[in-house]
């Protein structure tokens, strides 16, 4: 029987294999040896120990070799970038929409060729390269084309950074080079950016583009090499911003080397994204929904849904066809166009998820996988399922990066919830119902920085992506992902250490001068509390005389403040209206009591009278603006190019540390309050160290109006000893601090263990009589995350 | 033919042996209304999974051409138009008996195949030629039946005809449903309805025409498949063809899900029948894909699935010319049904 005939008995597939012979001829033309793309100029390929090979970990092949970049490298490159940003910048919006039209034209134009050379150089299939990563990446340079176009009426206020330094992963190489460029020069930045080490020969096939659409020299520059060459990056003086995506290990540790560098920094970083399957859901489609988040890009994708959670009543059903499922699933060569999941990126990237996967058993995991072929040499693994088990297992809490699903069941959509959230990330998750109340319920109580409803790995340029928690900060996307790139034109005063007052030698422990002993408590969930070491602090007014005592806060204050914050969860819950409402009350008692505060603000800080009641007088004002925002800063809708809508809702960050400066410092505190609150977080407040009687008299201004207990919590004492422990403790998520410049790099460098996000002056001051400086936007955008859902449409 | 790997056939009763090699029928189950109610479907799911399969799954050269034959036994060859005639008829049944020309199956390597359609669809009066000419074949007659296509004749009139159509040769019935059943969530009588044309066909296949295009949801397709299957259909197809929206490919993996299911729950295999707007090769190869991937090779079979289609076989015969020869092919070298 001829082959033909058999296939009709059998109706088996066969090979379908993508033509790579082009590319291949590329490599060769090219020497299979690569320089870096440095000011226009290609640099002389590195060889020997200074070159690293580039495999096809499909077959184990050399590509390749690149060069290992090395100091002088960087040098070169930063140097080239810092000539051409002002250059750059000045351009009109429209003349770099049209270079960025150009890119976005000329990836559609190779756009075959760049999936081909992406899935030898990855592993990844070509349907994912193809269907996916090029749409993607040209759809980005399209968008940010648009930013470019209309910067100067979008973001009006807001001007470049310079050179950025991008360090991107090998998981979607040149989909995440496009999320790392087209924003940073759309926004007038230039750019020295290091793909992987793993997969660069993309990102150098993009330089020759860069070239061919003719971008002035050192606009963008490609330096490859390893971790070491990153670093180079990391640590570069002239770089006003770092982007990175890799792993949390990593942005930990970016953002320790950058603590005090006042770099920009935004970090899009690892994942354990849940998967929630509600008994009310299509399951059939849950299951597709399934083979899209984890099976997707081999597992390797930071936010694959690697925990499924379903609803126990229909557990068994799911995992039973999840189980057949994956009896048609497909795994092998990466160019075969009826393969499901290709090539891990390396054996060692084989070899971890081997190793969590033999560990997770040890701990008791039921392993499953499908009896389907998968390929004996090159660098695969066939989907894997693991069943029985805890969240204490290491495969429910560790990322591994490969295509490993836990699965486990809730009973109720709190424990759903409870689940979903208990683990230290918090990039993405999908929810599977046909409930739209239910989905939108627990969309709103997600931890998760994006959320698919009833669909899973959706992307697209306009809307923001990123994380919460330990999954990073910073979006991408959208005109959230644009504030990343730009920095207010006017944001600090200029000159030195000027947040700080000095305290005056002071006589010291002296009776009240006019015979009213002023000693104040701290404020924590709502009362007056006696600080725990039992001690207080003289305060001085500004000749130096006593004036009062504050409490002298330690730790244990600061826990116990971040407790009764973390316990007022309900404050974030709580309508926009509401908090409004709440906030004209506090404007209001403040102005029943202004002479009052004039009058101490006077005696305190030394201003004239007229300074003292304008301080007061724009304090007011200020708590009006922030209750007028409070239901004004809204979120967007998205328009995906897809029958979706993509909520981008404005959520506040949870529990916020306040640290403040001296400087006026009761309309100091209020504007750095007042957001925080107004956006719904809770806030854990250190005052001025040198005024605090100021916000401790401000509390009993609290407690006539009607804020609920905890919401705002108020620890006086030695700013940063206190700021140390607020920066090292993991249940606050942000901090604001507004001190010395030394204290601003130890607040960015403690913050790096729960990836907090900061918002520190580097020891400057701000006019906060200004509304253009001291109020507005860039402080409510300070104080809140955005997350996006996604919800598809249609029945 | 044979099948290979078949080990789930049930053989829960003795059905007359048609003239294919047939699995047992659907017996079909008392109307179990929660196995209508827990449904639940969600278009953008099913839409992207349709869109992201032609991405994962293809068939390239000899695979193709095999495929390709194995859609050719798949497909109900039909005429139902007010025009038709019974040298219009024998024409479209010499076209079934012989869909493609000797010398490119032997190019093929597949002359020991036998390829021919899987029936011939036509309506009531053009049931007596059909069966005569293809007597010696094994090729089925079908017939559109039940007031095809809008189905709002009176009941009665609805049974005798199937009964009528079946007297006069029709191995299998095509039915159409009340629309209205569905429309208004009136399961029983839509089960009641089934049933009953189910009882008047006798041994004659049923299959169950939903008209998907006028069903309002994805959701209702999926329900009507199921009371379908209840009242004992032995197959559930999409349209008549003369909706304004026919077979599409989400709506075709919904019902094939719901069959998954049915099965699932009773052992018992139902066919799948896509009827309209099915007109070329590329878009026949996507349901044989989505039909192994969904429902898996004991289905690509025609006693489990069918093509409801015309003018597909044309487009096919030129794409395996193309297969045999490596020239593009004309339709004219191809003989007309």
């Amino acid at each position: 029987m001829s082959n033909v005939a058999e296939i009709f008995q059998e109706m088996s597939y066969g090979p379908a294999p993508e033509q790579s012979d082009y590319v291949l001829k590329w490599l060769d033309d090219h020497g299979r040896a690569f320089g870096m793309f440095i000011d226009g100029k290609w640099t002389q390929a590195l060889t020997g120990a200074d070159a690293i090979e580039s495999k096809n970990p499909a077959t184990g092949e050399l590509l390749a070799t690149i060069s290992a970049g090395t100091k002088e490298h960087v040098d070169a490159a930063v140097t080239a970038a810092k000539a051409a940003a002002p250059g750059w910048a000045k351009l009109s919006g429209h003349a770099r929409a049209r270079y960025l039209y150009a890119l976005a034209r000329l990836v559609q134009k190779n756009s075959r060729f760049l999936a081909v050379l992406e899935t030898l150089d990855n592993g990844k299939t070509i349907r994912e390269t193809r269907d996916i990563d090029l749409p993607l990446i040209a759809r980005h340079f399209y968008h940010h084309a648009g930013w470019a176009q209309l910067l100067e009426s979008e973001f009006p206020d807001r001007q470049p950074l310079g050179v950025v330094g991008q360090i991107i992963p090998w998981n979607f190489p040149l989909l995440m080079l496009a999320w790392k460029i087209a924003p940073a020069l759309a926004a007038g930045n230039t750019v020295v950016l290091k793909p992987a080490e793993y997969t660069s020969l993309t990102a150098l096939y993009f330089a020759g583009l860069c070239e061919e659409a003719g971008l002035p020299p050192g606009v963008v520059n490609i330096v490859t090499g390893a971790g070491e060459t990153g670093a180079h990056i990391t640590s570069h003086p002239e770089i006003s911003k770092i982007a990175f995506t890799g792993s949390t290990e990593v942005g930990r540790i970016i953002r320790q080397t950058t603590a005090g560098s006042t770099k920009k920094l935004s970090l899009e970083l690892g994942g354990k994204s849940p998967f929630l399957i509600f008994e009310d859901a299509d399951i059939d489609g849950a299951i597709e929904g399934l083979v899209d988040a984890i099976w997707f890009n081999q597992g390797e994708v930071c936010c694959a849904g690697s925990r499924l959670l379903v609803e126990e009543s229909v557990a068994e059903k799911v995992v039973g066809k999840i189980k057949s499922r994956l009896e048609r699933f497909r795994v092998g060569d990466p160019l075969d166009k009826a393969v499901d999941m290709g090539a891990l990126v390396d054996p060692i990237q084989k070899r971890s998820i081997e190793f969590l996967v033999q560990q997770a058993v040890d701990e008791g995991a039921d392993l499953w996988r499908p009896s389907i072929p998968c390929p004996e040499q090159g660098s695969f693994l066939p989907p894997t399922l693991l069943t029985n088990v805890s969240p204490s297992n290491v495969a429910v809490r560790d990322e591994i990066f490969g295509p490993v699903l836990t699965a486990m069941s809730f009973r109720t959509l709190d424990e759903a919830v409870a689940l979903a959230n208990n683990t230290r990330y918090g990039l993405a998750a999908s929810i599977w119902s046909e409930n739209i109340n239910r989905a939108l319920s627990v969309a709103g109580d997600l931890k998760a920085g994006v959320v698919w409803i009833n669909s899973t790995n959706q992307f697209d340029a306009a809307c923001g992506f990123g994380g919460y928690r330990e999954s990073g900060f910073g979006r991408e996307g959208g005109a959230e992902g644009m504030l990343e790139y730009l920095t207010p034109k006017a944001e600090w005063s200029d000159g030195g250490e000027m947040a700080v007052i000095p305290a005056p030698q002071g006589p010291g422990d002296m009776p009240p001068s006019d015979g009213i002993d002023r000693t104040y408590k701290n404020y924590i969930g709502g009362k007056q509390t006696r600080p725990d070491g039992g001690n207080t602090l003289v305060c001085l007014d500004h000749q130096g005389q006593y004036a009062g005592r504050v409490g002298d806060g330690n730790r244990k204050d600061i826990r116990d403040a971040v407790e009764a914050a973390h316990n007022a969860a309900s404050w974030s819950k709580t309508t926009a209206h509401n908090r409004a409402q709440i906030l004209y009350f506090i404007a209001e008692n403040l102005d029943a009591r202004g002479e009052e505060f004039a009058s101490l603000l006077k005696s305190l800080t030394g201003v004239s009278a007229r300074r003292a009641k304008a301080e007061v007088d724009t304090t007011i004002s200020r708590l009006f603006s922030y209750a007028a925002w409070a239901d004004k800063f809204d979120g967007k809708v998205h328009t995906p190019p897809s029958r979706n809508i993509a909520l981008a809702v404005h959520e506040p960050i949870g529990v916020v540390g306040i640290v403040c400066p001296d400087t006026f410092p009761l309309l100091s505190f209020v504007s750095l309050v007042a957001p925080v609150v107004a956006m719904g977080n809770r806030a854990v407040v250190i005052p001025s160290e040198r005024f605090p009687m100021i916000a401790a008299e401000f509390y009993q201004i609290l407690e006539t109006s009607d804020l609920p207990g905890g919401v705002l919590n108020i620890v006086t004492g030695n700013r940063d000893t206190l700021t140390d422990t607020l920066a090292k403790h993991d249940q606050v998520e942000g901090i604001w601090y507004h001190g010395s410049s030394a204290g601003s790099a130890e607040v960015e460098r403690l913050s790096a263990d729960n990836l907090k996000r900061t918002w520190v002056n580097d020891g400057k001051a701000r006019d906060w009589f200004s509304n253009a400086t001291g109020e507005g936007r860039q402080f409510l955008e300070q104080a809140c995350q955005v997350k996006n859902i996604w919800l598809p449409y249609g029945d | 033919m044979s099948h290979n790997n078949v080990t789930d056939i049930s053989s829960k009763t003795a059905a007359r042996p048609l003239a294919q090699d047939h699995t047992a029928r659907n017996e079909g189950t008392d109307f179990n209304g929660d196995w209508v109610e827990e449904i639940r479907v969600n278009l953008s799911a099913a839409e992207r999974r349709v869109s992201t399969l032609a991405g994962r799954r293809t068939v390239k050269k000899e695979w193709q051409a095999a495929w390709l034959l194995k859609a050719i036994t798949c497909i109900d060859l039909t005429t139902l138009s007010g025009d038709d005639t019974p040298g219009r008829v024998q024409r479209l049944c010499a076209k079934a008996r012989q869909p493609v020309r000797a010398e490119i199956l032997s190019a093929l390597g597949a002359d020991k195949l036998t390829i021919r359609t899987g029936a011939v669809c036509v309506y009531h009066e053009m049931i007596k030629p059909a069966v005569d000419a293809l007597r010696g074949t094994a090729i089925p007659v079908a017939a559109v039946s039940t007031g095809f296509p809008a189905g709002l004749s009176p009941f009665e009139t609805r049974l005798d005809e199937i009964k009528r159509s079946v007297e006069a040769g029709a191995d299998e019935i095509d039915i159409v449903i009340s629309r209205r059943h569905v429309l208004t969530g009136n399961w029983p009588a839509l089960y009641d309805e089934v049933s009953a044309f189910r009882e008047a066909c006798g041994d004659a296949h049923l299959k169950s025409i939903l008209a998907t295009g006028q069903l309002g949801s994805i959701s209702k397709v999926a329900k009507a498949s199921m009371v379908s299957m209840m009242a004992g259909a032995d197959f559930v197809k999409t349209s008549t063809g003369m909706e304004s929206v026919n077979a599409t490919l989400p709506v075709s993996l919904v019902m094939m899900r719901t069959i998954r299911d049915y099965f699932e729950r009773t052992g018992t295999h139902v066919g799948f029948k896509p009827a309209g707007g099915i007109s070329s090769a590329k878009l026949a190869l996507q349901y044989l894909i989505l039909v192994k991937e969904e429902l898996g090779d004991r289905w690509l079979q025609p006693d489990l699935f069918r093509f409801g289609a015309s003018s597909l076989l044309g487009d096919i015969e030129r794409q395996l010319e193309h297969h045999a020869t490596g020239r593009y092919s004309a339709a004219h070298r191809h003989p007309m049904g």
